[in-house]
């Protein structure tokens, strides 16, 4: 066993034994992954949505952890995969001091899709929720601005969900698609400019 | 209409026999054009780009204007921030449906004359991404004269599709009072 | 604040008390990298607020990546951060690796760990270029695209495309490296040194570059690490991390490199760390080329052919081989389902890829961190209470990429 694996063991332990005794059952699960190769397994605390903010404040805080980085926020739409509970919002912590990771996985259903900000606890947190909010509807209460930050704000529907198609969107905005000039007065058509060989 | 009438004449410029005569006389290296002719040569060599680095194919127009190609060599190193001092549009990169209103809009701004070459495959037609959010080609929102394939196109095919755009150029007759 | 003084001594004090003004820069100006578009509320000539606005580039890569094979999904890696291809590849393949459990070769590792550092004095070549041509200098952006070229020459020769490269492979490379391209690499190390001095003996002591960056842009260490700032931009404020020393990969912890730190936090800060991580860089690629230089006769790819494709010569000799080829190149390789995230540290900062699979040979979902995208959050904190002027010298300082910005 190589000292990153220790150091894996130590932590999963630690998490198991902290973050149960806290908050109980709104812990769901403590997944260790990768059984092929153990020097690049990496730890997944699963956790319900309802304790998310105080459960990551303690992860930020407890000296044990520090996880005072976070590293990426995001959502896993899981509708091809037939879950029950359809997205997954996903926190990639990391601690700066004690340099390990550790990633938050929380259940978020299709008719409720509505999860606590953290924005308060990672500034980080302000437009990647932003942008999954933007890709994937999922509203997060208490962020301050929460607007589409990728695509237009008059777009529809959200894009990184299953159901919306890869391409074939009608460009709607444009009704000059076709016709550039469609509409414009005739002094403002740029030259259309063909071959003349009158030199 | 000709800039200078020059008969043959077999008399060597600035001796005794050619001051004699009447005839006003231009030295043998004089070049005869239209005045047309030399609009178009300075016009055609002297296009300034607007700047319209959009993604991964700026990084290759500014090596195309940078030490190593030089674009100035055919007049056209001269990168315009502002449209209305601009003679060419460069599209460089992809065009997404939420830029497509802004290239528009500084294709509106520039003045007559104005060309545009759609640089890379991104802008000729969509390229790889064949998505939601991109435009698929820049001639959807503003007429394109010059495509230039690659992804991203060499500095030495944007010399060429500018060298092209040239060529074009040399045929189009400039009208002194449009 | 040095920049608030000026402008009371200029205006008077009472010039915070005039009506504010909105200014719209972008998405198409000179100093924005690309299509950045940021919206000033001006107080006279000092900046209130800033709006950050995106989404111009957005090529919807992540959705892509649900469409495509893993190998396919490599050249969009590329288009990323456009200035260092290389980072990228091997952030996506490393990803895969590690959901797979592969160990790639030795020779691997080095030749990897030297095309990132070159890739590195690339993406921060141009950022010296650009940065100060923003600043009027235009004789650095000359220089600095002189030695780019160069490296896009040595990128050629070994990928065949000056910086869309699509080089790496899960389980390896294209191609593996030969001794003519060693004396190439050589030889743009040997000369690349000179020119470094050079520049920053135009910079580091002129008056001119100084005064547009010095005390420009401050952010503290506790704001950096809570916007998530990463790269130059948290080594900038004084925050000793870097992924490549305190969670190596590659051939990282195996060389002798140090981390390059400034503690002041601003602009000058963040340009002292880049430029220091340019001699760093150029220091492991002479230590990676020596030990390449040695190691010609090992493999360059791993042997399971189920992950990498086989060589073409015995393709065309042996029937399991080219039943392999056939099966990569149709199917794609499966990577078993489960979850992953890799981090490397690329010349912006982390770049991180988050995988679901489902146990097909297409990702389930893709998430890609980039350090653009999380370091532009700097821009709000860092241009309060500064001259409009100054915006410019902190998007420079920032060195978005909007390629990577928008995804």
């Amino acid at each position: 066993m190589s000292i990153y694996t220790e150091k894996m063991e130590k932590l999963h332990q630690l998490l198991t034994n902290k973050l149960r005794e806290k908050f109980g059952d709104a812990i769901s699960d403590i997944l260790v992954h990768n059984d092929k190769n153990p020097e690049m397994s990496e730890i997944t605390v699963v956790m319900d949505r309802s304790v998310v903010t105080e459960a990551l404040t303690f992860l930020r805080d407890d000296p044990s952890f520090q996880f005072n980085f976070l590293s990426y926020l995001t959502a896993v739409d899981y509708l091809a995969m037939g879950r029950d509970v359809r997205f997954d919002v996903v926190y990639h912590l990391l601690s700066l001091t004690k340099a390990h990771r550790i990633r938050v996985r929380v259940p978020v259903p299709e008719d409720d899709p509505t999860i606590n900000s953290v924005v308060g606890i990672w500034g980080t947190a302000d437009f990647h929720e932003r942008e999954t909010y933007d890709m994937f509807g999922l509203i997060f209460q208490g962020h301050p601005d929460l607007r589409r930050i990728l695509m237009p704000d008059d777009w529809e529907g959200h894009p990184l969900r299953k159901d919306f198609p890869l391409g074939g969107v009608k460009s709607f905005y444009f009704k000059r698609a076709t016709n550039p000039h469609a509409g414009e007065p005739p002094n403002l058509v740029p030259r259309i400019r063909v071959q003349q060989s009158d030199i | 209409m000709e800039l200078i009438a020059a008969p043959p004449t077999t008399a060597k410029p600035g001796t005794q026999e050619a001051t004699g005569s009447l005839t006003i006389q231009a030295p043998e290296n004089a070049l005869t054009k239209t005045l047309s002719e030399a609009l178009s040569y300075c016009r055609r060599n002297s296009i300034w780009p607007v700047m319209m680095g959009l993604s991964c194919c700026a990084i290759e127009m500014m090596g195309t204007a940078s030490s190593r190609y030089d674009m100035s060599r055919f007049g056209a190193e001269v990168f315009r921030p502002s449209p209305r001092q601009a003679d060419l549009m460069i599209v460089a990169g992809t065009v997404t449906k939420k830029m497509a209103p802004v290239v528009r809009r500084i294709y509106d701004q520039m003045t007559e004359p104005k060309w545009v070459i759609a640089m890379g495959a991104c802008s000729s037609c969509g390229g790889m991404y064949n998505v939601y959010s991109v435009l698929q080609g820049v001639d959807e929102v503003v007429p394109v004269d010059i495509y230039v394939p690659g992804c991203p196109p060499r500095p030495e095919a944007l010399i060429y599709g500018i060298m092209q755009l040239q060529k074009k150029l040399r045929q189009e007759p400039v009208h002194l009072f449009d | 604040m040095a920049t608030k003084r000026v402008v009371e001594q200029t205006f008077g004090v009472g010039a915070a008390g005039m009506e504010s003004m909105t200014i719209n820069m972008g998405p198409q100006h000179p100093s924005t990298h690309g299509v950045l578009r940021v919206i000033l509320e001006l107080d006279g000539e000092v900046v209130t607020d800033t709006k950050t606005i995106l989404g111009y580039l957005h090529r919807a890569k992540e959705k892509h990546a649900e469409f495509k094979t893993y190998h396919q999904f490599i050249p969009y890696t590329d288009r990323m951060d456009y200035l260092s291809p290389m980072s990228n590849n091997t952030a996506f393949v490393m990803t895969c690796e590690k959901a797979l459990g592969i160990e790639i070769t030795p020779r691997c590792k080095y030749l990897r760990t030297l095309l990132c550092e070159l890739a590195r004095i690339s993406g921060h070549l141009l950022w010296l270029g650009t940065g100060a041509l923003e600043l009027g200098a235009m004789t650095i952006f000359m220089w600095a695209f002189k030695q780019r070229e160069k490296l896009y020459d040595i990128f050629e020769y070994i990928s065949g495309a000056r910086f869309t490269v699509s080089y790496m492979r899960v389980g390896g490379v294209m191609r593996g490296d030969y001794p003519a391209w060693h004396d190439r690499v050589r030889e743009f190390l040997d000369g690349y040194m000179a020119v470094q001095e050079e520049i920053e003996f135009m910079l580091n002591e002129n008056e001119l570059f100084l005064g547009r960056v010095r005390d420009i842009g401050i952010i503290s260490a506790q704001d950096a690490i809570d916007l998530g700032l990463s790269g130059p931009c948290l080594r900038g404020s004084g925050v000793n991390w870097d992924i490549r020393r305190d969670m190596p990969y590659l051939a990282y912890d195996e060389l002798d490199w140090e981390v390059a730190v400034e503690t002041k936090g601003d602009c000058l800060a963040r340009y002292f760390v880049r430029m220091k991580e340019m001699r760093e860089a150029w220091k492991i690629a002479c230590q990676c080329l020596d030990r390449l230089e040695k190691m010609q006769d090992e493999p360059v790819n791993i042997s399971n052919n189920k992950v990498i494709f086989p060589p073409k010569e015995n393709v065309k000799k042996s029937m399991e081989d080219l039943i392999h080829h056939f099966l990569l190149a149709s199917e794609g390789l499966k990577i078993p389902a489960g979850e992953v995230y890799h981090a490397i540290e690329a010349p912006k900062g982390e770049l991180g890829f988050y995988l679901v699979s489902d146990g097909g040979s297409k990702s389930y979902r893709l998430g890609i961190r980039s350090p653009s995208f999380t370091n532009l959050q700097g821009l709000h904190p860092m241009s309060k209470g500064m001259l409009l002027a100054d915006i410019v010298a902190i998007i420079a300082s920032l060195d978005p990429v909007m390629g990577e910005v928008d995804r």
